[in-house]
């Protein structure tokens, strides 16, 4: 690569940064909570139902960290009429024909270049490029329907009338058995996602040096100058 | 038809006493779920009203709804809602046969037109034009048309009714089809359960018949006194479930110390009904309190949601067995392995890149 002078952009602002952690935190925890609760291991067989809580523990932080994630998630989606031009709703959805077009186009040129490598030089997009735009508009979806289906779980063992909004799931779907298996088999978008996305940002950051890891924690990415 | 008397004057004819019939009236609110102070009201509409006429109607079924009904526990039930019910019509239970049966029931239908109960075991045969249940010679779709439209309430007994039931499962040859997707102008009682509990049956009569209203229903139509909660939610092994006390397999320690069923496919969790609370013969027992876990023989699809042994139902669309986990886990090693051959990879190719970036 030829010499470079790069400049320090602001990309990722405060509130997106914090909804990522927060994510991430949340994501953890629901699904090594839900993996559990999914298959609960045979800990403590021999003792007295009096004696622990332990299952209980492990299902109350799934609930806890479901409401945090959900309102997280709304905070987010205030920010994407609120934040910069990286972080709006039109960063993840096309507005029109000729952005839907542009990023079809990225998203070719990133399975080429990134994924399959069949050119060296390295692209440079200040925020998402097409392809990432993509999968984080899809594991959007795939939150809104955990979060819906998983609040259509937790309604009936609940007097609270904001879960309660979704009780009309399970008939439509077919019963709760339906919705729990729904709702465990989504759990492995987030694994798979999580493992593609890691990765991902450790590729960006070792291949191309604009800082794409230290990023989401201080919001700065390094733009060639021009 | 004679003409019709009140369920007090039935019980005076009957040699029962004042009494008798204050009691059954007060184990009556019991059972329906009406609160004491209420009692009154039901002593009255048993004391002024005539007995509702009643046509019970069989078709795709295994009368397990009316074997359930006819054991419910107080043996003043079956006997008293029997007695004080006009039951004028059931295959099963009615003496006449025949002719005399059918001319019974379409008397009941004219006379009483607007003010008859119907009750309907057994899903309704939709496939080749009804052929799959024919009644005196007519289709079973017929019947329920016909019955219906001069019913004052219907009541759908058991799954078969409520949702389609085992002869619904997939493909479903007969296209057996439940009562309210065939009667879309009328509300539809659904009493769920493969059969419902006699008690629950016995109620939602008795609640017809003192309030002359349909009982409060859930969202899926079924009476909320009944199903509003989970079996789970009420079952005497939920300690067991908190405290992560499980059963590993039928013949462990953990079964025979009664531990939660949930890891071997209790659908307890996720199933509406009373069984938890009322349990069957006359409050002796039910499923889980045998050892075995609840099928969720009262909610709908249960036949196809198996296997009954699993917590997690099948992945449609994948062969039996398929969970999502074992699913899941092959999609993580495909993906690990393409993010190992990915970075194998970058290692080559992007070598120069890498080292340069690190002066």
């Amino acid at each position: 690569m030829a010499e470079a002078t790069y400049e320090r952009v602001y990309v990722w602002q405060a509130p997106v940064r914090m909804y990522h952690w927060i994510n991430a935190c949340c994501i953890f925890v629901l699904v090594a909570t839900g993996l559990v609760i999914g298959r609960p291991p045979a800990l403590m067989s021999a003792g007295e139902a009096s004696d622990s809580h332990w299952f209980g523990w492990v299902r109350f932080l799934h609930f806890s960290a479901a409401f945090l994630m959900s309102f997280a998630f709304l905070v987010r989606v205030y920010w994407m009429f609120a934040g910069n031009q990286y972080s709006r709703w039109d960063a993840f959805i096309p507005r029109n024909w000729t952005r839907l077009k542009t990023q079809w186009r990225e998203m070719v040129n990133v399975l080429r270049i990134d994924i399959l490598q069949l050119e060296k030089e390295p692209i440079d997009y200040v925020g998402h490029n097409g392809l990432a735009a993509f999968s984080y508009f899809g594991i959007f979806l795939a939150t809104i329907f955990q979060i819906i289906t998983g609040a259509a779980l937790y309604a009936p063992m609940s007097t609270f009338w904001l879960p309660g909004l979704f009780s009309w799931v399970p008939p439509l779907m077919g019963g709760e058995a339906i919705v729990r298996m729904w709702h465990h088999a989504f759990t492995w978008i987030f694994i798979l996602f999580t493992m593609i996305h890691v990765y991902l940002s450790i590729f960006h950051d070792m291949t191309e040096g604009r800082g794409e890891i230290s990023s989401i924690v201080n919001g700065v990415r390094f733009v060639e100058r021009k | 038809m004679s003409e019709r008397l009140t369920i007090w004057e039935q019980a005076r004819t009957l040699g029962h006493s004042r009494r008798d019939f204050l009691q059954f009236c007060a184990w009556l609110a019991a059972a329906a779920g009406i609160e004491a102070s209420q009692v009154g009201q039901v002593v009255q509409a048993l004391e002024t009203k005539p007995r509702i006429p009643v046509v019970w109607f069989h078709f795709q079924e295994c009368t397990c709804c009316s074997e359930s009904f006819i054991r419910s526990s107080h043996p003043i039930v079956s006997d008293i809602i029997l007695d004080k019910i006009s039951l004028d019509y059931t295959e099963t239970l009615q003496a006449a046969a025949g002719h005399a049966a059918e001319a019974a029931l379409h008397e009941t239908m004219k006379k009483y037109h607007g003010e008859y109960l119907m009750l309907v075991e057994g899903s309704v045969p939709t496939g080749a034009d009804g052929a799959y249940c024919c009644i005196a010679g007519r289709t079973a779709l017929d019947t329920v048309k016909e019955a219906a439209e001069g019913a004052k309430a219907i009541v759908a007994w058991g799954s078969c009714a409520s949702n389609g039931c085992i002869q619904a499962a997939s493909p479903n040859p007969t296209g057996a089809t439940p009562v309210h997707e065939i009667i879309t102008n009328k509300p539809v009682i659904k009493v769920p359960g493969c059969p419902p509990i006699g008690e629950v049956m016995a109620a939602t009569i008795v609640h017809l018949l003192t309030f002359d209203t349909i009982p409060q229903l859930d969202r899926v139509g079924r009476p909320m006194a009944f199903y509003s909660r989970r079996v789970h939610d009420t079952c005497y092994r939920r300690p067991n479930y908190d405290a992560g006390l499980f059963v590993e397999s039928w013949d462990d320690e953990n079964a025979r110390k009664g531990f939660c069923l949930y890891k071997m496919g209790c659908r307890g969790p996720v199933t509406y009904n009373a069984c938890g609370v009322t349990k069957w013969n006359g409050g002796v027992s039910f499923p889980i309190q045998s050892g075995h876990g609840c099928i969720g023989c009262s909610e709908e699809n249960f036949w196809d949601n198996g296997p009954f042994y699993n917590h997690l139902t099948n992945l449609p669309g994948f062969s039996i067995e398929t969970t999502a986990d074992k699913i899941g886990v092959a999609a993580g090693v495909v993906t690990a392995a393409g993010l190992v051959g990915h970075a194998v990879l970058t290692s080559i190719r992007k070598r120069d890149v890498i080292n340069e970036t690190k002066k």
